[in-house]
């Protein structure tokens, strides 16, 4: 699924990033953050530039890359949908907006649409849980989403 | 002069469409060549009313919400600019019952002034903390904090001048400020509002911390799903930069403090303050076992005050107007106020600053004017994914650290969110043991498979296996998680499990068993 990057540069933007934050205290969040903003996701072959140049070893630049979430090993679809699955949206519906979802896209949360156009993922808590259930569209809010609201962004997201 | 108008630009404003509503005016004013400015402001906390416009007039600033775009042609042709009458008018803004009710002493500014504009926080108060504790020797900020009564507001309720004396007493050339911002729990969002709304007051309350305890830097550790708080929070500190609030000497005093944003990556367990330090210092997000407490031995080992943002963020109130001010509000152990946050199936949701003390079902009943469905209320869970259920029988308890306590729930971070009564206990708590084993980080074994365990028995009493035994097995698994866990996610995930079976036992039989048909 590496098509949409030359694998050649990797190594090279890896190093541009490392040497532009390893300056900070603590590097290694701040680096894997924007390794993933590069790529869209944290290609393996750059751990092991992050661990020579921050002096770690392979394991312990993996073990934080797995640990946390947010870090993604394989590129998303093309569009991001993710739906708060919290007790505030729970409240309002939440759990049914997300069965829709899936039978919209035809996937499970984790998954993307075999056309590769979107990524189902779940989320715990955007801080809109006074206007539920909530959402984020390719980093952008929702909130008081209906069924009307999902289809019109399922929609916008298979054209 | 120039007629100001208010739109929103907090996260909850923009998700219910305050950009295409900002938009729309701007346009309608080009068009009838008005002498507008829009204003861009943080939420007053009505989140029902969202997106809220407010139009400031001789007579005070009107309201009008909520506002969809398609309604601003109308609004302009009645008037708007003038704070003219229309269906969507609400009247003067500090009129509105949910906001006059409230005691706003953290949240003065917010939804009020330009969240980025220094001159307009120093208009509205701001920064006379600060230059209040410049002329102070840091015993004695450290003395007016702990006389204030302000207690932890992330949750364990720890006095805040307490912490910053074993900061400032500790020694070591490095100290440094942590703002736990990770605020993680369903039903919260007062430190995403302040961080969008009023930013430099929490930038204001770490640099008196740091005044107070000889440390010199700071960090903002926010999650990654507040993308609007930390492109607020970053702006901010670079304006306070430039203006010499923080830097090698904070507003001229020869002292330095400066600070940074950084952001998590969706750890829930990095809200517990030591897995926090942890995932700063770049490491796994792992929780720590105490002592050493982060005030002796925190962020690359050394000496940190770490609080959270609602903690700071009433600090410069605590240091402009005095200790007795603040603590004159509030009951009990419990004083000031406390921006409670009211959210899911609620009729009248958003923010609401008081002090301590007012009874639950005042909140629920009255404030909040009941579910948003119509039903009656089944359930309120205060204080995130790991606070109790609590059911109609307990609304006389006030918001209290200690009324709560006392009746097996907690305040947390003053999150409440109420279900009606279509809402199945079962299923909630068998939620709270999934959420526990998805954020579970890994190193204590009652947190780790506990709540796998803790799920895979509320799976059988839905299946009507064995109910009986397996109702006492939940119980038993509770109680080992609650006092075997080396922190409050395993720790306090009993909370919402076990207050679900005492208070709502009908849910926990077994299913009824479909009789075959004729």
């Amino acid at each position: 699924m590496n098509i949409h990057q030359p694998r050649g540069d990797v190594s090279g933007r890896t190093l541009a990033i490392v040497e532009d934050l390893k300056g900070l205290e603590g590097p290694l969040l701040p680096i894997l953050h924007e390794i993933q903003q590069e790529f869209g996701y944290v290609p393996q072959d750059c751990l092991p530039v992050i661990a020579r140049e921050l002096n770690l070893s392979r394991a312990e630049v993996y073990g934080v890359f797995s640990f946390y979430h947010d870090f993604r090993e394989h590129p998303a679809g093309r569009h991001v949908l993710k739906l708060c699955r919290a007790e505030a949206c729970q409240s309002m519906g939440g759990d049914q907006l997300a069965e829709r979802a899936k039978r919209l896209l035809g996937i499970d949360f984790h998954e993307t649409t075999p056309d590769g156009a979107v990524t189902l993922e779940p989320v715990y808590c955007l801080g809109l849980c006074s206007c539920a259930p909530s959402a984020m569209f390719d980093g952008e809010v929702h909130a008081r989403v209906d069924a009307d609201d999902l289809d019109a962004l399922v929609a916008e997201a298979r054209r | 002069m120039s007629v100001k108008i208010y739109i929103p630009r907090d996260a909850a404003a923009l998700a219910l469409g305050a950009d295409r509503v900002a938009k729309a005016i701007e346009d309608a004013i080009a068009a009838h060549g008005l002498d507008v400015t829009i204003v861009r402001n943080g939420s007053r906390g009505l989140h029902w009313l969202e997106p809220l416009v407010e139009v400031e007039t001789p007579e005070g600033r009107v309201a009008y919400g909520p506002v969809k775009a398609r309604d601003v042609a109308s609004l302009i042709d009645a008037g708007l600019v003038e704070g003219r009458g229309h269906a969507l008018c609400l009247g003067k803004t500090e009129d509105i019952p949910f906001l006059k009710q409230q005691t706003r002493l953290t949240f003065a500014r917010c939804g009020v002034i330009d969240p980025v504009s220094l001159d307009d926080y120093r208009a509205h108060g701001g920064l006379r903390g600060l230059e209040n504790a410049i002329a102070l020797e840091p015993t004695a900020i450290v003395a007016q904090v702990t006389e204030s009564g302000l207690r932890g507001r992330g949750g364990a309720g720890f006095p805040t001048g307490i912490k910053w004396k074993t900061v400032l007493e500790a020694t070591g050339g490095r100290k440094y400020i942590v703002c736990n911002a990770d605020e993680g729990d369903s039903g919260t969002f007062a430190d995403r509002m302040i961080m969008e709304g009023d930013p430099f007051v929490l930038i204001e309350g770490m640099a008196i911390a740091g005044l107070a305890t000889g440390a010199t830097k700071g960090f903002i550790y926010t999650r990654s799903e507040y993308p609007h708080a930390i492109a607020t929070m970053a702006q901010a500190i670079e304006i306070a930069r430039r203006a010499g609030v923080l830097g090698p000497s904070v507003l001229g005093s020869g002292r330095a403090f400066d600070m940074e944003v950084r952001t998590g990556a969706g750890a829930y367990v990095c809200g517990e303050e030591t897995a926090l330090l942890n995932s700063l210092e770049g490491k796994r997000g792992i929780v720590r076992a105490k002592p050493p407490l982060p005030a002796h031995k925190g962020l690359f080992d050394c000496p940190t005050v770490i609080n959270n943002v609602i903690s700071l963020a009433s600090v410069p109130v605590i240091m402009d107007k005095g200790a007795d001010f603040y603590r004159d509000f509030g009951m009990g152990r419990s004083r000031g106020t406390i921006p409670i946050q009211i959210a899911g199936n609620v009729k009248h949701s958003g923010l609401f600053e008081t002090a301590f003390g007012l009874a639950l079902g005042e909140i629920i009943d009255h404030i909040a004017g009941g579910t948003a469905s119509g039903r009656p209320v089944k359930a309120v869970q205060v204080g995130g994914p790991l606070g109790a259920y609590f059911p109609r029988k307990l609304f006389d308890t006030p918001f209290d650290y200690e009324a709560f306590a006392a009746r097996d729930g907690l305040i947390g971070h003053a999150g409440i969110v109420v279900f009606d009564d279509t809402a199945d206990m079962l299923k909630q708590a068998r939620f709270a043991m999934e959420f526990c084993a998805i954020e579970s980080c890994g190193k204590c074994t009652p947190c780790r498979i506990g709540s796998t365990r803790g799920v895979e028995v509320a799976d059988k009493i839905a299946a009507g296996i064995e109910p009986e035994k397996n109702r006492e097995l939940l119980a038993d698994l509770c109680n080992t998680m609650k006092f075997g866990s080396l922190c409050a996610l395993g720790g306090f995930t009993p909370y919402p499990v076990v207050s679900a079976m005492t208070h709502f036992p009908d849910d926990f039989q077994p299913a009824p068993i479909a009789e075959a048909a004729e």
